[in-house]
């Protein structure tokens, strides 16, 4: 018996590697903003209907998106870090990087905004009122485009939050949803991508207590991870699925998507391209 | 303490509901883990036994490693093999990243050191018994093993428990080679990370019991086996 | 049975054994025929039990040397002995999985296996607790399976130590009708034991060690009733030896 069962386990086993090789999907690699608000889960099914080409989604920080396009690991970016995307087409490591839309960041902090941010007139400013009143805010820090995002206001701002580190700046070093739940914890600030923020279930006492400032605008690129350096990159596949987000059906099925009613991912593809 | 209640009421809602896609994801935790035992069998059996067995130089060493390395980190395992698998890594060519296989082979090498340990253990304890009748019949190498790992069989199942039990509750090497991509290589413990980042702390607790009810019948089952098999073969 | 076929004669010549730097096996010179029952007497300490694995090659001497002298010897002369111990080791297993296992090692084919195991388990008159799990039997019945189990691979040459000691006289009693009926077969009893008694029921010669000496080698009849030494004669009326 107990050698039936092993060959049991044995054929389970086999069977895995097979049932992986069967059909190719493309590998995307994206962030959780894209995954964990239900974007992605909305649109790439109607991709897959209209083209049958299955897409697998590693939903990583944008850094760790970039390393996986840089390993030839994905075939797909879909990240949010202009400049960092430029200097990995410009790399070669991208064939090419595309507009998609765009979606912003919000300060999410507690609903006594104790800090007094809510008043300030652009996101350096509040950030600058953190810091100046120790308010507790806590950090990405984990390169992704989110946490690219928050150190360039910072700069903006003329502070080093990383001098604090550990008094009220806290680096949690992890995704966004980690560092919620750690503001939410803590009663403190965070930068949060507006679509990750309204589809998390664990506010607590935070709220969004300043938005709206045009830095604080998020935009996201494509880039396909370049063939000629990585040739098992499933190049046509993967045009194809550039094309249609970057097309018609998809911005408009960007266009649609929406959080308890609220809009979150903007179309900004321009069209038609190539 | 509302979350908690409401976990167990969304444990209830999943393990009533008999959702695909969650029952794909309980499948695929079983395959996982169930496969990276077998194999960690396969290779920590005569591996523990071999160790217990035979005097050659650096099994010290041996010793010494599979003991340490039962308390690996599963990140350091995740890592190594996700850097193994990856495109530009020396497997690379295998594509074998972010599949269900990657999750297998790296929970296999955190089971192995376990199984290999726990088995030297027993096959050393059983060893002293057997030992003058095993050689007073001649029995060579291959036969010693063989009748030790058979006759320790109740035994070592203990050991695979413990391994079982730690690749099913591992999260950190799936999440790392297998990218929890959904369909694909969710399991049980990276959804739960999922909800959690999501702030679906009810719905992560809800998993959490599953996987806890899971692990509780896989035990029991074995405990059965046991029970039955130790009155047939009097293992006492 | 046939003796051109076996390995015997046994010839030991300055056989010293010592472990953790003391001396405990002195000089031993010995040869053993195939012929005679021999019972290797004396007691508790004296070298019995080393004397037996070193024969059987379970333990390797320090100095000295033991050989198989037999028309019968070939390259392996632990195959054409058996050996019982004081506590049986007991597979984890059934009765019948016991005498199958050990017939296996024996390189006998599967299908020859379970006829050659009943013959075993009706002779040692178990046939009826074949699938009895052979830890759960009585001391006794489990002694008795560890002479089916070694009469099975056909020895030339039975090594036994100490078979009865922990035995009640029933159970002794039919361990020693299993042992006559192996002398009976052929089989050349080599055996430890302290009990004077079953010396005098199964010995044709007896080899009397003490404190690791060999002090007499003798026929039964001529040590039981007039040994040569001091210490013989103290071990037969029962005195203390120091």
């Amino acid at each position: 018996m107990v050698i039936r069962f092993a060959f049991l386990l044995a054929a389970l086993v086999l069977a895995a590697p097979l049932a992986a090789a069967q059909g190719t999907p493309l590998t995307l690699a994206s962030t959780t903003s894209t995954e964990n608000s239900g974007l992605l889960g909305e649109i790439l099914p109607r991709f897959t209907k209209d083209t049958g080409i299955a897409v697998r989604v590693v939903a990583v920080g944008t850094g760790a998106a970039l390393n996986l396009g840089r390993s030839g690991d994905a075939d797909i970016l879909l990240v949010h870090a202009r400049e960092d995307e430029d200097a990995f087409v410009a790399a070669g490591y991208g064939a090419f990087r595309r507009d998609v839309m765009f979606n912003d960041f919000v300060i999410v902090g507690p609903r006594q905004d104790p800090a007094g941010i809510g008043a300030q007139k652009d996101a350096a400013s509040a950030f600058a009122t953190i810091a100046m009143r120790e308010g507790l805010f806590v950090s990405r820090a984990d390169n992704s485009g989110t946490h690219k995002a928050e150190m360039r206001i910072w700069r903006s701002a003329g502070v080093d939050p990383v001098s604090a580190s550990g008094r009220w700046y806290k680096e949690s070093g992890s995704g966004m949803g980690a560092t919620l739940n750690l503001s939410a914890g803590l009663n403190a600030y965070t930068l949060s991508d507006r679509g990750t923020w309204l589809s998390f279930r664990n506010q607590g006492d935070l709220t969004i207590v300043f938005e709206g400032d045009p830095p604080l605008k998020n935009p996201y690129g494509v880039i396909l991870v370049n063939p000629a350096r990585h040739p098992h990159i499933q190049a046509k596949n993967a045009l194809t699925f550039i094309d249609w987000l970057t097309g018609p059906r998809g911005q408009a099925a960007i266009d649609s998507f929406r959080i308890s009613g609220q809009q979150l991912f903007f179309p900004i593809a321009k069209q038609p391209q190539r | 303490m509302n979350t908690i209640l409401n976990a167990f009421a969304e444990a209830g809602v999943l393990l009533a509901s008999f959702d695909s896609d969650f029952l794909a994801i309980v499948g695929l935790s079983l395959r996982v883990s169930l496969s990276a035992v077998l194999i960690a069998c396969l290779i920590g059996f005569p591996l523990g036994a071999a160790v217990a067995l035979f005097r050659f130089p650096g099994r010290g060493a041996v010793a010494l490693m599979l003991n340490t390395f039962m308390g690996l980190p599963p990140v350091v395992v995740g890592l190594i093999v996700f850097l193994i698998l990856s495109r530009s890594g020396p497997l690379g060519v295998l594509g074998l990243l972010f599949t269900p296989t990657a999750m297998i082979i790296a929970q296999a090498i955190l089971v192995t050191p376990i199984i290999a340990a726990l088995t030297r253990q027993i096959i050393e304890d059983l060893w002293g018994e057997y030992s003058e009748h095993l050689r007073s019949l001649n029995a060579g190498p291959l036969d010693t093993l063989g009748t030790l790992i058979y006759d320790a069989r109740f035994s070592l199942s203990t050991a695979v428990l413990a391994g079982f039990g730690r690749a099913i509750a591992e999260v950190g090497a799936v999440m790392i080679v297998g990218g929890n991509i959904d369909h694909a290589t969710r399991v049980m413990t990276t959804a739960i990370a999922l909800e959690t980042s999501k702030g679906n702390l009810a719905t992560a607790l809800g998993l959490g019991i599953v996987l806890l009810v899971i692990a509780l019948a896989v035990n029991a089952g074995v405990q059965i086996i046991n029970a039955m098999g130790a009155r047939k073969d009097a293992i006492a | 049975m046939s003796a051109p076929q076996s390995i015997l004669p046994l010839e030991v010549r300055q056989l010293v054994y010592e472990a953790g730097g003391t001396r405990l096996l002195h000089d031993i010179n010995l040869t053993l025929n195939h012929t005679q029952r021999t019972v290797i007497l004396g007691p508790n300490g004296a070298g019995k039990s080393l004397l037996l694995r070193l024969c059987h090659g379970l333990l390797k001497p320090t100095s000295g040397e033991i050989v198989w002298r037999g028309a019968g010897t070939r390259d392996q002369p632990i195959r054409h002995q058996a050996m019982v111990f004081q506590r049986p080791v007991m597979l984890r297993r059934s009765a019948h999985a016991n005498i199958t296992h050990a017939l296996k090692l024996r390189d006998v084919s599967r299908s020859e296996r379970p006829e050659r195991a009943n013959a075993a388990l009706a002779l040692a008159g178990l046939s009826d607790l074949a699938d009895r799990p052979a830890r759960l039997m009585s001391g006794g019945e489990q002694q008795r399976l560890a002479l089916a189990r070694a009469w099975v691979t056909e020895p030339d040459v039975l090594f036994l130590d100490e078979p009865t000691a922990s035995l009640d006289p029933a159970a002794t009693r039919a361990v020693e009708t299993l042992i006559e009926g192996f002398h009976a077969a052929g089989t050349k009893i080599i055996m430890a034991t302290h009990d004077l008694g079953q010396a005098r029921r199964l010995a044709d010669e007896i080899v009397f060690l003490n404190k690791g000496r060999l002090l007499e080698h003798a026929p039964a009849k001529q040590f039981l009733e007039r040994p040569d030494t001091r210490e013989g004669r103290a071990f037969i009326t029962g005195d203390l030896l120091w």
